[in-house]
Formats: structure tokens, sequence, C-alpha cells
């Protein structure tokens, strides 16, 4: 199999993914209103006391996004896995790890990108200062894609199950925490003005290490979902 | 070695195979081999395992014990190896319903090993779908489903054809043609493991390999 | 020799024979090692000078802490022996562990928090080691509960087997970031572990008690073990054969 094929099925793959969300584009945007509804929950909950929203700010938003992603995770297979595609992904002549990664990434693309984008209007309504936005920001590009790709394994092994959603959220919510920790940590010092390449830099080995392990982790736990 | 290899060029053979669902022995130490221009066809009530046994062909799912050779080696060894040679429809037929039939088909071929001589409008054609090349799937009616599921089938290059009821909601005429598809492909030197309801028509030079699970 | 062991415990009915001698002399040397263990914590060791008596709940609270990280490890092994080479023993191994790992976990969480409430006046207390054993707990509940949602107990074996490994990746990671988590926003904390020389007298007991947890589990995993055995295999031969012979 030459490397030309396999990186044509992988843009295929993609591209077929980006097509189908693209063709039911009114559900683009539910993940990211949920994401913006729950973070303003949070301030009605805590009261209307500005010092004490800007100490939780960061957390809110993390664990609004972690929510998010939860709650977008059960789409990345469930309509191939009832119509059949998933089978004919399984018997495709290449390796099924590299179609697993297209999937992840055409998901995040869709699900966990636009949690990017309305990051600073969530920060702004946190109170969070202008100044530890941007690391807000690069919080979430380094660490919602691990989201998807710790996520992807979980889905991948409760997709056959009647009831999965459940299930799913006891086994990947656990696995979420390093993410959820350093990176609130990492927009929490960004706020006093500390420098935060330690916390980013964890967060971006992370990423790799889930971009090598989940989409391997994600094929094996597929093929045993559809035995 | 060399000898064992040409022997087994382009067959299939299952070794003493064994298969158990919900605490119930389906079959065991079922063997068989399918050789180029054979087709098999499995018979046997519902719940016999038709179904279990062709899953298990593919590789999709584990047999309780026993060997699956592809020209003498292990499938799950050969992993995408022996995928590329084979081409499963399923119950479900595998399509994207948002996606026109064109789309369908342009992903069966790049997710199967890319086959440059096969034109997917043609491949349409002959499954009786020309003029529906940009209608939504979801547009079609179930048995035009059915045959864009079949004409998957005809954009890769793969010898073995793993087939689960590939009549179900086609009308006789329907049935009729892509008995004459598959025939075609078993002349080219194709093979064919398949379960159906119907009685099936191919022409007496066929060989059919019959195996029935309710009565071993 | 070794190669011809295992193979030998492949065999579902070898196993069943063999785990059932072998559970006896499990449990007798856990009772005599616990009743050792147990005397020696609680009447010999000599009081702590800071926490005076109320430390002896560290003889069942650090070797079960011990043991849940123990036992998640043992799963994940034979998780990835199962996959790779389809062994059903090891299979059975992994599921019999987990209710008794998250036992453990469980106990160690509770002694420790009985333990918080003197320490730190208060039952439960965000420190890094409950937290991260609070999260493994959540680890082990997961392949619980996927376990039991998978009707088909192969399957099910085979998905809990790539949970447990995913999780012992990450447990590394987790326990790394609580800690980090822990010392930066509760720097205040003492630890109940910073005793870099503890006393034979006090240490000796707690590694009876790890020796005698570990033969429990030994034994429960075993009785767990054959068990599931019978229950898959009950269509087979010998179990049958097995079951009529118990019956006269």
């Amino acid at each position: 199999m030459s490397t030309l094929s396999l990186t044509s099925a992988f843009s295929l793959l993609l591209k077929r993914d980006l097509v189908l969300a693209y063709r039911r584009r009114a559900e683009l945007v539910n993940p990211m209103l949920f994401f913006v509804l729950v973070t303003a929950m949070f301030p009605l909950g805590i009261g209307n006391d500005a010092k004490l929203i800007e100490a939780v700010g960061p957390g809110v938003i993390w664990v609004a996004a972690l929510l998010a992603a939860l709650l977008s995770l059960d789409s990345m297979f469930r309509s191939d896995y009832d119509d059949g595609s998933l089978e004919q992904f399984m018997l495709s002549a290449h390796p099924v790890s590299i179609l697993v990664l297209a999937k992840i990434l055409a998901h995040w693309l869709v699900t966990g990108l636009p949690l990017f984008i309305v990051a600073p209007l969530l920060a702004v309504l946190l109170n969070i200062p202008a100044s530890a936005i941007p690391t807000l920001m690069l919080t979430l590009i380094l660490g919602t894609p691990v989201l998807s790709l710790i996520g992807s394994v979980g889905v991948a092994l409760t997709v056959g199950l009647r009831r999965g959603g459940v299930i799913l959220s006891i086994l990947v919510l656990p696995l979420y925490v390093p993410v959820l920790i350093f990176a609130t940590d990492a927009v929490k010092t960004a706020i006093v003005g500390i420098p935060t390449t330690a916390q980013l830099s964890i967060l971006s080995a992370m990423l790799v290490g889930s971009l090598v392990l989940a989409p391997m982790a994600t094929a094996a736990s597929l093929r045993i979902s559809l035995s | 070695m060399t000898a064992a290899a040409t022997n087994t060029a382009g067959t299939y053979e299952a070794q003493s195979l064994e298969c158990i669902r919900d605490d119930r022995v389906l079959f065991e130490d079922l063997s068989f081999g399918i050789n180029p221009g054979q087709a098999l066809v499995l018979e046997g009530r519902n719940g016999s395992g038709k179904t279990s046994l062709l899953r298990i062909l593919c590789g999709i799912r584990l047999p309780e014990s026993g060997k699956l050779l592809w020209e003498g080696e292990d499938i799950f060894r050969l992993g995408p190896e022996f995928h590329e040679h084979i081409a499963y429809l399923g119950h479900k037929d595998g399509s994207k319903l948002d996606l026109t039939p064109l789309e369908n088909l342009r992903i069966a071929q790049g997710l199967g090993k890319a086959s440059d001589g096969i034109d997917l409008e043609e491949a349409l054609d002959q499954v009786g779908l020309y003029g529906f090349e940009d209608v939504p799937t979801r547009n079609l009616s179930a048995g035009q489903q059915r045959r864009l599921a079949i004409a998957r089938l005809l954009v890769t290059d793969a010898k073995l054809w793993i087939l689960d009821e590939p009549f179900t909601s086609l009308d006789r005429k329907g049935i009729e043609h892509m008995e004459r598809l598959f025939e075609g492909h078993l002349n080219r030197g194709g093979m064919a493991a398949m379960t159906t309801h119907h009685r099936i028509g191919f022409r007496d030079e066929v060989q059919l390999v019959r195996i029935n699970l309710s009565e071993r | 020799m070794i190669i011809r062991f295992f193979h030998q415990m492949g065999s579902p009915r070898y196993f069943y024979s063999v785990a059932g001698k072998m559970i006896p002399w499990f449990m007798t040397s856990f009772l005599i090692t616990l009743l050792v263990g147990l005397y020696y914590g609680l009447f010999v060791a000599p009081a702590d000078y800071q926490q005076g008596e109320s430390y002896r709940i560290m003889y069942i609270h650090v070797p079960a802490a011990w043991m849940s990280m123990f036992i998640y490890v043992v799963m994940a092994v034979s998780g990835l022996i199962s996959l790779v080479w389809r062994i059903k023993m090891t299979e059975v191994v992994v599921i019999s562990s987990a209710t008794v790992g998250a036992s453990f976990t469980f106990l160690a969480l509770a002694t420790g928090s009985l333990w918080g409430k003197p320490m730190w006046g208060a039952w439960w207390v965000w420190d890094a080691r409950l937290t991260a054993e609070l999260l493994l707990l959540f680890l082990y509940l997961g392949i619980i509960a996927l376990h039991s949602a998978i009707e088909d107990k192969r399957v099910a074996a085979r998905a809990v087997s790539i949970l447990a490994l995913v999780g012992v990746v990450n447990i590394p990671i987790i326990h790394y970031s609580v800690e980090w988590w822990n010392t930066l926003h509760q720097p205040a904390s003492i630890t109940k572990f910073d005793k870099p020389s503890m006393d034979m007298s006090m240490l000796m007991p707690l590694l009876i008690m790890a020796i005698s947890f570990k033969l429990y589990y030994g034994a429960v995993v075993l009785m767990r073990a054959r068990a599931e055995i019978v229950e898959r295999e009950r269509n087979t031969r010998w179990v049958q054969e097995m079951v009529e012979q118990e019956v006269k």
C-alpha cells in the first residue's frame, strides 16, 4: 500500500465528515451554545461577586469545555455505526488507526474549534483580564484536541451499547483530569502575570502523546465493539 | 514453501471454525475452501449462524477457535493486506444518506485498494442507477439503496465478495440483474460467499459450494 | 518450561483444578499473616510521638492503597496478555480483579478519611494522595460499569482490557497532575507519609500487612476466576460432568 493512497484515504475521510457536518450545519452551533450556557450558569449560581467570579473563571470555562466536549463525543461514531459505514472502515485496505485519526480531526474541527472561537467572549463575561486571554486560547487549542482523542477511545468502547451515554462519561471524565488541572493552572498563572511555559509544554506533551496512542486504542476498541 | 504458495494462490480456506453465541454453539469443526470461480452458499434456518459465519469470514468477528487462511496465510496476521481482497455487503448498506451515490462510491473506492480502471459512473450504470449520480441517497427507494450498496463491490479490485442477503428489497428483475453481475464476477476468477432466502438462479457452469448450517 | 506452564494454565479445566488446590493455601497464609500483622501493628509497635495511637490505622490504610495500585497494574498486564495472545484465563483475571481492586481503593479512601479526622479536623481534605485515590476509584468503577453493560462476556473482557491499558498509561499522569495541583493550592497541609526514617518496629507490621493483603487478593481472585470459568464453560462436557458428580 503506497503512502500516497494512504494520505488520500485520510483526506477523503476528513473531507467526507466535513461535508456531512456541513449538510447538517444547523447542528454545528449546538456544542458552542451549550458551552456558553453552562458558563453563564455559574455566576448565577455563585452570586454577583466580581472577585469570586474572577477567581473561579478559568476553572468554570474549562469545566464547561469538558462538559461540551463530553456531550458532543457521542456523535463521533454513532451514525457510522448505525448505517454500517463503520464495518466498512474496519474492512478497509488501510490501517484503521489512520482512518480513525481523520474522523477525530474532523470531529474536533466541528465541535472543538468553535469552543476556541467563543472563548474570548466568555473570558469577558467572567472578568478574566485581557492579558490572560491569549493563554486561555492557547490552552483550549492544545487541550480540546486531547479531549477529543481520549474521548474517542471511550466512544469506541461504548458505541455498540444501547445506553452508552452515562457509561461514556464515567469512563472518560477521570481521564480528563490532567488536562483540566494544567489548563486552568496555566490560565490562573497568566492572570497573575507569571510565565506559563511549564504548563503549556506539559499540555503539548499530552497532545503529542494522545495523538500517537489514542488512534491505535480507538481502532482496537472499535474492532471489539463491532465483533 | 513455494510449492504450497502456488497451490494456494487466490484461495480462501477455513479450518475447523467454531462459533459460540449466547452460550449456544452455532457450529463447530467447520472446514471448507473457496477457490477462484467458486461461490460458497450458506443455507440454514434463521439463527443458525449464517451472518455470524460471514462476519467471521470478513475478519470482523473472531471465531471461538479455528483458522482462516488467505492464500495460506492467517488473515488476522495479514490485516489490511487481507482486506484489500474482500468486499463485504452486510445487512446494513453502509452508505451515507446525506451523500450522493457518486460521493458514496468515491469513499468506498478510497477505502479499498485504489483501482484505476474503474469508472464510478459506469459502476452506477451497471446496477441500474444511471441518472441518479447526484440525487441525495436519502431520496432513493430501498431497492435503489441496495443497488448502490452492490455497486460498491464493483469499484475495487476485491476478489472475494462476502454477501449477506444481497437481494433484500430488490424486485424480481433486479435480482436477476444482480445474479448476472455476480456470475460475471465469478467467471472472471472472482469468489463469493453468500446467504440468501431466494433460490439462486446462477447458470449451471457456476460452481457452488453449499453448506447447510442447520443440518450439521 | 515456563511457556508450557502458561500453556497449561491457559486451559480453563486445568486452571480450575489447580486454582481449587491453591485457594486453601492462600487463605491460611492470609489469616496467619493478618493476625501476626495486626498483633504487631496494634499492640507491639510503639505509639507515634506526634499522632499518638491514631496513626495505627495506617496498617490498614497504607497496604490498601498499595493494593489499589498493584491490582490495577495486574489488571492492565493481564489485559495486555489477553488482547495480544487471546488467552481466556487472563481475561478472567482482569474481570475478577476489578471488584477486588475497587474494594481496596474504597477501603483506602475510607480509612484515609477516618485518619484525616483527628489529623486535619475534617473527614475529607483534598490532599494529593486522597484525590488521586478517589480518581483511581472512578477508573475502577468505569471498568466495572463497562463490563456489566456489555452482554457478550468475551467481548466485555476485551473491551475492559483496553480500558485498563488506557487507565494504566494515564495513572502516572493523573498522579503527577494532582500533585502539581495540590502543591500550588494547598501548600499548608501536612502529608502523612513524610517520614523519611520509619522505625523498624513500625515498618515491619506494615510490610507483613502488605503481604497479607496480597495473599487475600490472590485467594479472592482465584475464587472469582473459578466462578467465572464455570459460568463461561457451563456448556462444556467437563463442567457438566463435574456438576453431575457434585449432585451425586
